[in-house]
């Protein structure tokens, strides 16, 4: 009987405690918080921030270093999905013509 | 939960709405799930584990995260500091949540949290941007929450089963990437939202090289403080634009 699955069983376990722990933090006790007003009006940006620190990465660097090259899938690839975004407001589209800028440039020709 | 009150659930024309809002995005989350089950069997996870990793952990992002550091053998509590820090984010959304969701059992709370990712949380504060209780966001949450749960598990485990068929190299992940960004063009409504947006992006940039990727923090805290700072500079503004005599837009 081998132990190998125990090492990462004990991880993912406690990885999903840490995702309920963490997603419902200030749900958990039972009165409120005390909150200053200009923090609770200044969290307000926090999840446009977060997804502009999660995506800006992705789109603009490679390797921990921001991109040199305008031949990179990626450049046309988003200015393609957020023209699309800005004409129609549709995020399937936006997705759609992202990929479909995205996958030739980067799978036909290395970009 | 029975059998009745799912029925119930899913006739709950708000639970359709949650639902709906979802399905936009979830073509990119299903591209997400499924490099992300690519990438777990890649890094050594057998397919029951990694199944189950998926099935437990439910969070993108902290799994891509720890892989390589569980297939370095880390100590646990490596893993699960690193997974800490790149879950912060949520942490402050469940201050929001709170606004909402306070009057419920504890037990319902936790799971609410749990099944509260990024993209249910974005398209609930865009539902509901006033931060009070109405009885139409609990079906609304969870129509939202079941159906972005089937668009990462599913393809997740796809990803899993035919780990050594589907390429990484392709760049499906990109797909997730775009559906992010779709969602963040669509929040963007005013110059204080730019701005911050901004911010937080030169940020993310800028401190791209901190460990546990607390970079998302700096550039949460960065674009607070920009969106905060955009508030008052335009509230003082109109103050003096209304105390000059003639200049009263």
């Amino acid at each position: 009987m081998s132990w190998d699955w125990l090492y990462p069983a004990a991880a993912i376990l406690g990885l999903a405690v840490l995702t309920v722990l963490t997603r419902a933090f200030f749900m958990i006790p039972e009165r409120d918080l005390p909150m200053p007003d200009w923090l609770r009006r200044g969290l307000k940006y926090a999840p446009l921030a977060a997804l502009a620190a999660v995506i800006a990465p992705e789109l603009l660097m490679s390797q921990g270093a921001l991109i040199q090259t305008l031949a990179d899938a990626r450049i046309p690839a988003v200015a393609c999905a957020a023209g699309y975004y800005f004409w129609r407001r549709g995020i399937l589209g936006t997705i759609v013509v992202g990929m479909a800028v995205y996958l030739p440039l980067h799978i036909g020709l290395g970009w | 939960m029975n059998l009745h009150t799912l029925r119930g659930w899913l006739r709950d024309p708000w639970f359709r709405t949650g639902v709906g809002d979802m399905l936009g995005t979830s073509l990119g989350i299903a591209a997400w799930g499924l490099v992300t089950g690519v990438a777990m069997v890649k890094t050594g996870l057998s397919a029951p584990l990694a199944i189950f990793m998926s099935l437990v952990v439910y969070a993108g992002s902290a799994q891509l995260a720890v892989l390589p550091l569980m297939a370095a053998g880390a100590p646990l509590w490596v893993i699960w500091l690193t997974a800490a820090c790149v879950n912060l984010r949520f942490v402050i959304f469940s201050s929001m949540w709170r606004s909402y969701f306070a009057y419920l059992p504890r037990k319902q709370r936790l799971a609410l949290g749990y099944f509260s990712g990024d993209v249910i949380f974005v398209g609930f504060m865009k539902r509901f941007p006033k931060l009070e209780s109405q009885p139409e966001q609990l079906p609304y949450f969870w129509g939202a929450a079941s159906s972005n749960w089937l668009a990462w598990q599913v393809p997740s485990i796809i990803g899993i089963l035919l780990a050594n068929v589907i390429p990484l190299s392709w760049g499906l992940g990109f797909a997730g990437v775009l559906a992010l960004l779709g969602i963040l063009l669509s929040m963007l409504s005013d110059r204080a939202t730019w701005l911050s947006t901004l911010v937080a992006a030169t940020a993310a940039i800028a401190t791209f090289a901190l460990p546990l990727k607390l970079n998302i923090l700096v550039a949460i805290a960065a674009a607070v403080a920009a969106g905060l700072l955009a508030e008052a500079a335009e509230r003082s503004l109109r103050r003096a634009r209304a105390h000059t005599p003639g200049g009263g837009a």
